[in-house]
């Protein structure tokens, strides 16, 4: 009875304390979610330990052998989501908790936030491409929920908005995955990928689910839903949202390209993937240059962080895979930590406009520190998670002789500096009127706390990142790494 | 002492230990926040005077920490960084006096001491970097920790300064960062070694050894205010006088000069430079800097952005002493570290007084100033005059090692620039000096002040220290503890002496 055969309660814990949570008043339904995240973080170096011993870890359900089984599957890069999950969703909800707001003291908050937990764990676990449906489902209709609890028009307008085009990227998932289906005769990524053969409707199968995946992930040029629904979104939503749940369709854009693409015939897709990735980051990076919104300026870095996790797909070597996982935890912890600080920020301001955040550092200094430091990653600068994965990218890139991505990941950063240091600009300029009392509400502590965690994690990250990259670095395709 | 390699790292934490402190203590403890500041820099030069010992002694300190596979964070103290350090942690502590007295009741105290000690800290992993790697990461902490600084008044015109600052700093640094990523695609990490020996490892591919050499040449030349990338430093002059000095004496230009001559001499070894045929290029660009930041300096009417431009000029000094081959030339451009330093940072304490207490700041404000403020004026003229190179002044020494040696190396036409260069020196400083003491003080100043006796104080002692410590530099040259003295050991170990 080791943490292997425990793999299934990842998925069970959280579903069963989402119906608990129905039942309980909305306080005690974040203590219990915030508890769920707690035993998640403490029993994570188990699990870790059990990887470090055995390798990728499989378990079959319901004591079935493959091909009937269903099957749970831990590879390298599954474990550390496990921990960034863990971490991100015990500090967003740390949040939550301490500045409410109308968004959490709603009955169906806790509930979505914990069907949400249990969905990131399905993605991030599932071995086959049912499974991994209902857990992209199960992701979709709690964060349309949850961005929704915002209870302005402009949240109910973006989750409706959120929620049409998350379902047709399910559509799209479920007619590929269903040809697959048909021509191999397994769901299994393992099985399907060892039976499919190069043809003209593996290349439909294989689009179609892809193309889904990047309407989910708001890969350029899908990626309009994302902005609004991430800037309209209760602060910890917007947290968890843009830190994980973007990322876990991302996760399974890897799986497909590893498990199938190979025997698919779909090679040509990854620079093709690799190009969109290119044109996000320029794009987003540009319009969040443009926006006047706190909030809008972070989630379009979103949008041109993401760009960054598809580039390794034109370079497949273990170093551009190594600086990809790193740069997937070092954006998880930073943004998560620069949306709670902007909340927080925004709440003292009671304006989320950019201009009414001048005297911020004044204000609200923790948060302000936060935001920046945060910023220092996402730029790439060092010393932090953030300049590590550049760096790894970049030494990717150079060996693989593809200069078009040294050219994109320098001028990425620099793009990124424009947007960072223009908004850190707004937030230390001088405030007219210093007299004026604000229109804003004072910020408690463990708000503030939350996000500093988070982003000295992304600082941390720069110096820590051998062990872990040592640990689990890679998602394993099959052969065993790439 | 052989037994504690980490002292390097302790040299770099204490900075950061008292920036930390500093942010905590908050804005309203200015007596805790002065203590600590005070303690720390006080801390700081017993360990540097402690290395200085076991250095002179012929020890070594090396501390290092593996962050990627292949990939090594390196501390280390030699004598080179030994240079750096002293001067840093001298002017640290007389800028933190002096900054003490000139922001007495200036808002945003915490932020801006934290983030001048971060600055301090950043420079000692400057100093102390063993390999390039080591030496970008607190190069970019260094740009960062200096940003907000630059804005630190918040006004517009300082966000103007801080984005050209930016714009310039990161733009060279994606050039500094594309050479590192070649070099480590090339032969991975090499550390900082007396003598250089990129040349031998990477033999016959001089393409490769002349392009990393100039993407990394571009990214400290941004920080060296090197002809085309000195744009932001004038511009960087709406900060406060303090911030002036931290950029133009104790760190940002000294760090792009240091990595300079780290380059020149510990990476590629200045045999190698002058085989590739970049030396002839460095000393031509150098040069260029020289005279058109003079000229520049000539046309300025704001006291501070002649200071500027003179820095711009001044700083190639050491980029020249590093591109012309020879001990001598060696000596001249390291020991210009030193005196530039010393004497810069002394002209912007003044000039801050002169603003702060008089409201003068152009230069046709200075009128008689010389009765009023007999002290500072004294300070300022002294360093001038050590600037123009009148011997046996500092900068006197620097030239004139910077002139045999070039005469010793085949490169006369360098003594041509020194002599022009001293010409247009005596151009843009006499005539303030004139106006300082030959002309009639007028009936008003701009915007006169009366801080209190203290503030003065703390403001008037750090300009006098630094106007005698570069007249003794000049004057006691000969000793073997004078920065002339400790840069011959430099210069005698780098050769293999």
């Amino acid at each position: 009875m080791a943490a292997t055969e425990l793999l299934p309660l990842w998925v069970l814990v959280p579903l069963l304390a989402a119906a608990l949570a129905a039942c309980l008043p909305a306080r005690r339904a974040g203590q219990l979610a915030l508890a769920v995240q707690l035993a998640a973080l403490a029993s994570w170096p188990l699990l870790a330990a059990a990887f470090a011993d055995r390798g990728p870890l499989t378990v079959s359900l319901a004591g079935l052998a493959p091909p009937l089984a269903i099957r749970l599957y831990l590879d390298g890069i599954g474990l550390l989501l496990l921990g960034l999950v863990a971490t991100v969703t015990t500090a967003a909800s740390l949040h939550a908790l301490a500045t409410p707001g109308r968004a959490a003291l709603r009955p169906a908050f806790w509930p979505a936030w914990l069907v949400l937990l249990a969905g990131l764990h399905t993605v991030v676990l599932s071995f086959d491409l049912f499974n991994m449906y209902v857990g992209l489902e199960l992701l979709t209709l709690a964060a349309v929920a949850l961005v929704a609890s915002a209870g302005t028009v402009a949240a109910l307008a973006a989750a409706m908005r959120y929620l049409l085009l998350a379902m047709l990227g399910s559509l799209a998932w479920l007619a590929g995955v269903a040809m697959i289906h048909a021509g191999t005769g397994s769901l299994d990524l393992e099985l399907a990928g060892a039976a499919l053969a190069p043809g003209g409707w593996v290349s439909v199968a294989l689009a179609l689910m892809l193309a889904g995946l990047l309407l989910k992930a708001a890969v350029f040029p899908l990626h309009g839903w994302l902005p609004l629904a991430h800037g309209a979104a209760p602060g910890a939503v917007s947290a968890v949202l843009s830190a994980l749940v973007v990322k876990a369709a991302l996760l399974l854009v890897w799986r497909v390209q590893l498990w199938l693409g190979p025997a698919g015939g779909a090679d040509a897709a990854g620079p093709l993937l690799a190009a969109l990735g290119g044109a996000a980051i320029l794009w987003g990076s540009l319009s969040a240059y443009r926006q006047d919104r706190l909030k809008q300026v972070v989630a379009f870095s979103t949008v041109a962080q993401l760009g960054y996790l598809l580039l390794v797909l034109a370079m497949p070597s273990a170093v551009a895979w190594q600086g990809t996982t790193l740069h997937l935890l070092a954006h998880g912890l930073a943004k998560a930590a620069m949306f709670l600080a902007a909340a927080n920020l925004v709440r003292r301001a009671g304006d989320p406009r950019l201009a009414a955040l001048a005297g911020s550092d004044a204000a609200a200094p923790v948060s302000v520190f936060a935001f920046a430091l945060a910023g220092v990653s996402l730029v790439g600068l060092p010393p932090s998670g953030g300049f590590l994965a550049k760096w790894l990218l970049l030494q990717g890139a150079w060996q693989a002789g593809a200069w078009w991505l040294v050219a994109l990941l320098l001028a990425g950063s620099l793009l990124a500096a424009a947007y960072l240091f223009r908004t850190l600009a707004a937030l230390l300029a001088h405030r007219d009127g210093a007299g004026q009392a604000r229109a804003g509400l004072p910020v408690p502590r463990i708000a503030e706390l939350a996000a500093l965690a988070l982003a000295l994690g992304a600082i941390v990250l720069g110096f820590a990142a051998a062990p872990i990259l040592d640990l689990a670095a890679l998602p394993a395709g099959p052969g065993g790494a790439p | 002492m052989t037994g504690w390699p980490a002292l390097p790292l302790l040299l770099v934490l204490l900075s950061l230990a008292t920036a930390l402190a500093v942010f905590l203590a908050g804005e309203a403890r200015q007596r805790l926040r002065t203590t600590l500041n005070l303690a720390a820099a006080l801390a700081k030069l017993g360990l540097v005077a402690l290395l200085l010992r076991a250095v002179a002694a012929g020890e070594t300190f090396q501390w290092r920490m593996p962050l990627l596979p292949g990939l090594d964070l390196v501390l280390k103290v030699d004598s080179l960084t030994l240079l750096f350090t002293t001067l840093s942690a001298v002017l640290w502590l007389l800028t933190t006096i002096y900054a003490i007295g000139y922001l007495e009741r200036s808002p945003g105290r915490a932020r801006f001491f934290g983030f001048f000690s971060l600055c301090v800290a950043a420079t000692m992993g400057i100093a102390t970097a063993g390999n390039l790697f080591t030496f970008f990461v607190f190069y970019e902490l260094l740009t960062l920790a200096t940003w907000p600084l630059v804005v630190h008044r918040g006004t517009q015109a300082s966000f103007a300064g801080g984005r050209s600052y930016l714009c310039h700093t990161l733009f060279g640094s994606s050039l500094f960062l594309a050479g590192l990523v070649w070099l480590h695609a090339l032969v991975g990490s090499q550390d900082f070694i007396a003598g250089g020996e990129l040349g031998d490892v990477l033999s016959g591919n001089e393409a490769a050894q002349r392009g990393i050499f100039v993407l990394l040449l571009a990214g400290m030349g941004v920080k060296a205010a090197l002809l085309p990338l000195h744009g932001w430093l004038p511009k960087a002059m709406v900060a406060p006088a303090p911030v002036s000095a931290l950029l133009h004496a104790v760190a940002v230009v000294k760090a792009g000069a240091f990595g300079i001559v780290r380059l020149v001499y510990d990476v590629y070894g200045s045999e190698r430079v002058q085989a590739l045929g970049l030396g002839h290029w460095l000393a031509a660009l150098a040069a260029a800097t020289i005279l058109y930041g003079s000229l520049m300096a000539l046309r300025q009417a704001d006291l501070k952005k002649r200071l500027a431009w003179s820095t711009v000029s001044q700083v190639s000094y050491i980029a020249l002493g590093a591109a012309i081959a020879g001990p001598l030339a060696t000596i001249g451009g390291l020991v210009h570290l030193v005196h530039q330093g010393l004497m810069k940072i002394t002209l912007f304490f003044c000039a801050g007084l002169y603003a702060e207490l008089l409201g003068s700041k152009r230069i046709d404000q200075l009128d008689g100033v010389g009765r009023v403020m007999p002290w500072t004026s004294l300070a300022f003229t002294v360093t001038a005059l050590g600037m123009i190179g009148v011997p046996p002044m500092a900068g006197f020494v620097s030239k004139w090692y910077l002139g045999t040696g070039a005469v010793a190396a085949g490169q006369s036409w360098v003594v041509g620039v020194l002599v022009a260069s001293t010409l247009l020196n005596a151009a843009y400083f006499l005539p303030v000096l004139g106006r300082i003491w030959f002309r009639p003080p007028p009936d008003a100043w701009p915007a006169p002040t009366r801080p209190g006796r203290w503030a003065r104080a703390a403001m008037l002692l750090p300009a006098l220290a630094t106007a005698l410590a570069a007249l003794l530099a000049g004057l006691l040259a000969g000793l073997e503890l004078s920065p002339l003295g400790w840069v011959k050991l430099i210069v005698a170990r780098e050769y293999g002496g």
